[in-house]
């Protein structure tokens, strides 16, 4: 449900890029979503358009990239990418896992539609 | 979808396939990086007959900006802030209705002249929580949310030089009702302590573990109740510790005092 505060916040990063690059409007906006980032994809991309209303992304089309979560036994140092929340390690059944990645909530990059481009 | 907090039902239908995992280690000691700016900016172009560049209308300007950078930044702020006058900051999460407030009204009267303590107490509306907890010796602000689910760093600090006077050892946070989206709204605590009542059954840990997963602490209130519930203590402790294993539980009753003298204890000893 917190989507739409996190909609509200990359908004505010994509217009803020809009305005340093002079531009009218915003034709794409990709995020990249950690699978450990605490953000559903699917309510992400529905909070989109309505965070982006009366902004210069207003019809800006969302690119959403996985990526995964990755976890390294501390224990056996067998990596993986674990099914949470109960993270056990295939390779020696323990818990004591030590993060890797998936904790991202990005934003990677923004399409702008420039009318009159600059030479 | 409720454009205030994001609630409500979607206008088209949806549904989620699949749980999303997110459990990680998250250690807050350490302001958050991030990149990002000018710098990482540059613009696509293509060529034109006689090959010099010429600027396309679309523009593609590539960034690694996290998202929640001003969360993030202010949460980080306020934890220079409290680290800086040595106060112990401490996030109470759980569902609306678990006893936090009780908890804190509890923990203030035993507290008064020993540790000095300050609150910072969230709502969407109301002050009623602020003034059950005004009285007992330590200074007390409350936020109203309006429409906001959880409490927020920009918020919790404009009221921090407020709220802790000279001499605060103690800030206790206590958030909105909710054991999702606090959790992933750093405040710039010095560590989460989530909660759960015999009421509530025994696996609020399994089925929310963004909040159980980063707890620093975990307090089952409402034990006075057990006798009079099919709740199984084992279960719930059992699950606690699957989802965070070795985390410190304290199971207690504001209500008649059981199990609080544990809880008095471990408070005094994180400022002394």
């Amino acid at each position: 449900m917190h989507e739409l505060s996190v909609a509200l916040a990359l908004l505010e990063q994509v217009e803020a890029v809009a305005e340093r690059n002079r531009a009218e409007r915003v034709s794409r906006v990709t995020v990249t979503v950690g699978a450990l980032s605490g953000v559903d994809p699917a309510a992400l991309r529905l909070a989109f358009p309505v965070a982006a209303e009366e902004t210069r992304a207003a019809a800006a089309r969302l690119d959403i990239v996985d990526q995964p979560a990755r976890a390294r036994c501390r224990d056996c140092g067998h990596e993986s990418a674990p099914e949470f929340p109960l993270a056990v390690c295939a390779a020696c059944g323990s818990t004591d896992a030590e993060i890797l990645g998936g904790r991202d909530l990005v934003l990677t990059s923004v399409e702008l539609d420039t009318a009159d481009p600059e030479t | 979808m409720c454009k205030e907090c994001g609630c409500g039902e979607p206008e088209h239908g949806h549904s989620h396939d699949h749980a999303h995992p997110h459990t990680h280690d998250h250690s807050h000691d350490h302001a958050h990086p991030h990149t990002g700016g000018p710098s990482h900016e540059h613009a696509d172009h293509t060529h034109d007959a006689s090959g010099a560049p010429v600027p396309r209308g679309d523009r593609v300007v590539r960034l690694e900006q996290k998202v929640l950078s001003r969360n993030d930044e202010a949460a980080a702020r306020n934890r220079a802030w409290l680290r800086e006058r040595g106060i112990t900051a401490v996030n109470l999460i759980s569902a609306p209705g678990t006893g936090k407030t009780l908890l804190l009204e509890k923990t203030l009267e035993a507290l008064e002249g020993r540790v000095p303590c300050a609150v910072i107490t969230g709502d969407q509306r109301t002050d009623n929580d602020a003034r059950r907890l005004a009285g007992k010796g330590a200074p007390v602000r409350q936020i109203e949310t309006v429409s906001a689910c959880h409490l927020d760093a920009e918020r919790v600090g404009e009221l921090l030089p407020t709220v802790c006077e000279g001499g605060t050892r103690l800030l206790f946070i206590e958030n909105v009702g909710n054991l999702v989206c606090p959790a992933a709204f750093d405040l710039g605590e010095s560590f989460k302590v989530a909660l759960l009542s015999t009421t509530e059954g025994e696996d609020k840990p399994i089925k929310y573990p963004s909040l159980f997963t980063r707890a620093g602490a975990v307090v089952i209130t409402k034990m006075d109740l057990a006798p009079h519930l099919d709740w199984d203590l084992s279960a719930c402790r059992r699950n606690i510790q699957g989802v965070r294993p070795g985390v410190f539980t304290f199971e207690l009753s504001a209500k008649t005092g059981e199990g609080m003298q544990g809880w008095l204890e471990y408070l005094e000893r994180l400022v002394s």
